[in-house]
């Protein structure tokens, strides 16, 4: 399928220091799309993603999202920008001065003017649907590790944004519960059109909800493509990565329903209608 | 000297010289700009108002006990020290104007800020480091929020207008201690004590010190928040960061102080 892209990064490098993150990374991601972006630790991931959403300034290149290169918004420009964007963060980032509640309804009253009584109803919604609604009145300190995923999980779900970054939303997680977040990741796209960006070392939720994959090793990215494609690329760091992870190539199925083109095409048209209407 | 034979000692000398002062400068850098910011940020809508009250309730309600209690003692400190040195030369009748003198246009406002250093501004480091490191900063930024406006502005606003606030409290506390001292257990006359407060405290030296206060809770809460804003490298850079806020802080009250008073006084 020929999407029309949403993000573009063209020849990102980021430099700390005269350390040399990401060496020209390349990559299209396509609206409605789900990347996966697969990497050793150190990699440089969580780097690149931190990008996507301007929370760093590339060394050189550019990032283009809807064609507006984000490294030269104003803040005024990229505040606004950013209400379509949303982002799982790696440790959670849970405001601890605040409940679980209000951490999900923060970037409501922040960001809408609805009403108290409708930001507790999508709020209580949204932590629901990840098992964590009777968490609502505890603080980040009080709840696990994977609870405390979770309510990221619902805190970035929750403003339906156009563009949702994941940084190993299912690490810490028992496989239900994964399997669980896999489900609502797909379940983002096929409803809302969101396009993703999926950090993760859980190969099976690579596999189960990638259009395509992306691997990084040491700040360049070394092969790309379906997750078909990906199982059979010609490069021996994949394989070792694709092999040392238990996912047999012989065996592959992707397990979470997925929607054909045409109907996704036919979701993002209408919510695009709403949008503008 | 030869060209050819340059003095090997010569370039770490200019370098162990050039150093501190580029670190320096790079560092009022770093503050210029993040006052710049807030000071931006503060004009710009939202207003935060319940930020701004929780700061001040931290700042300000939370150390007012312990400013107390240091003025009480140095108030006290400063009455037997002046009784001493003055009855050498029978001046003892002006102790009470010396001490509120002393007070106000120095113990009060550097020690004030000094304690809340110490107190606050360490809580904040650490508070602000602590969200660096775990990412509830680009959170904030993520969703729209500018994180200078949120949790820089109301912790500058608290400490400017909390810091006179207490340095008011430790001035009238520490007043009281020397009068204790005094009046009550070394016998000065109170009528004369009070008399020379009126006489020698004029309304200039009050207000050298409430400009002082005022500069002082400026720098403590932009020092502290800068070391916890930028903070990098986990609860260790915590931990230097929470070090670094107050022995900064401290040394720019000192630095500060002495601006002003070589400002403002002709001696
Ligand atoms: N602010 C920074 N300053 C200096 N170095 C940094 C900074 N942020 C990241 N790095 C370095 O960049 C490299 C890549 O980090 P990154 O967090 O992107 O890795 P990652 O692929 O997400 O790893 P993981 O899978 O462990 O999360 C690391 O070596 C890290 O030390
Ligand atoms: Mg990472």
């Amino acid at each position: 399928m020929t999407v029309e892209a949403h993000v573009v990064v063209e020849g990102l490098v980021k430099r700390y220091g005269d350390r040399t993150i990401l060496h020209g990374v390349d990559l299209t991601i396509g609206r409605a799309e789900t990347l996966v972006v697969i990497g050793g630790s150190g990699a440089g991931k969580s780097t690149l993603v931190r990008h996507l959403i301007a929370l760093e300034r590339p060394t050189a290149g550019r990032i283009l999202i809807d064609g507006l290169d984000v490294a030269a918004l104003s803040d005024v420009e990229l505040a606004k920008a950013r209400r379509r964007f949303g982002m799982v963060f790696q440790k959670y980032a849970l405001f601890d001065s605040m409940t679980v509640f209000d951490n999900v309804a923060f970037p409501l009253r922040e960001q809408t003017k609805l009403s108290e009584k409708e930001i507790r109803e999508r709020a209580m919604t949204k932590l629901k649907e990840l098992g964590v609604d009777h968490a609502a009145t505890l603080t980040p300190a009080q709840i696990s590790g994977g609870m405390a995923k979770r309510v990221g999980i619902a805190r970035a779900l929750v403003m339906e944004p156009e563009l949702l970054i994941y940084d190993e939303p299912t690490s810490g997680l028992d496989p239900v519960t994964s399997r669980t977040v896999d489900q609502l990741i797909e379940e983002m796209r096929a409803r809302f059109g969101v396009t993703s960006v999926v950090i993760t070392h859980d190969m099976v939720s690579a596999f189960d909800i990638a259009d395509r994959i992306a691997m990084l090793i040491k700040g360049r990215v070394v092969a790309q493509g379906t997750p078909a494609e990906i199982l059979v690329v010609d490069n021996p760091d994949v394989q070792n990565f694709i092999r040392s992870s238990g996912v047999d190539p012989a065996r592959f199925t992707q397990r979470v329903g997925r929607l054909s083109a045409e109907e996704l095409a036919a979701r993002v048209a209408e919510r695009k209608r709403d949008a503008a209407g | 000297m030869s060209d050819d034979s340059p003095d090997s000692a010569q370039p770490s000398l200019l370098a162990s010289v050039v150093a501190p002062v580029k670190t320096l400068l790079e560092e009022i850098g770093v503050l210029g700009d993040l006052a710049f910011r807030a000071v931006m940020w503060t004009v710009r809508p939202p207003y935060r108002f319940q930020l701004v009250i929780a700061q001040m309730e931290f700042v300000g309600v939370q150390s007012t006990f312990l400013v107390g209690l240091v003025g009480l003692f140095t108030g006290m400190v400063f009455a037997v020290q002046t009784v001493y040195g003055f009855r050498r030369f029978s001046a003892e009748n002006m102790v009470g104007g010396v001490v509120a003198l002393t007070l106000s246009r120095e113990m009060a406002p550097v020690l004030t800020a000094i304690m809340v250093a110490a107190r606050a501004g360490s809580g904040m480091a650490a508070e602000l480091g602590n969200m660096r490191s775990s990412e509830q900063i680009d959170a904030l930024e993520t969703m729209a929020v500018n994180p200078v406006q949120y949790l820089i502005v109301p912790r500058m606003i608290a400490g400017i207008v909390m810091i006179p606030v207490l340095t008011l409290v430790f001035f009238l506390v520490g007043l009281g201690g020397a009068w204790l001292v005094g009046v009550k257990w070394l016998s000065l006359d109170p009528g004369i004590f009070f008399d020379r407060i009126k006489t020698m405290l004029a309304e200039a030296d009050l207000r050298q010190g409430l400009l002082k206060s005022v500069v002082f809770g400026f720098a403590v809460t932009l020092i502290a928040c800068r070391h916890g804003f930028f903070a990098s490298g986990g609860a260790v850079g915590v931990g230097q960061a929470t070090t670094r806020a107050v022995v900064w802080s401290v040394v720019g009250v000192f630095v500060l102080d002495y601006i002003i008073t070589s400002m403002l006084t002709q001696v």
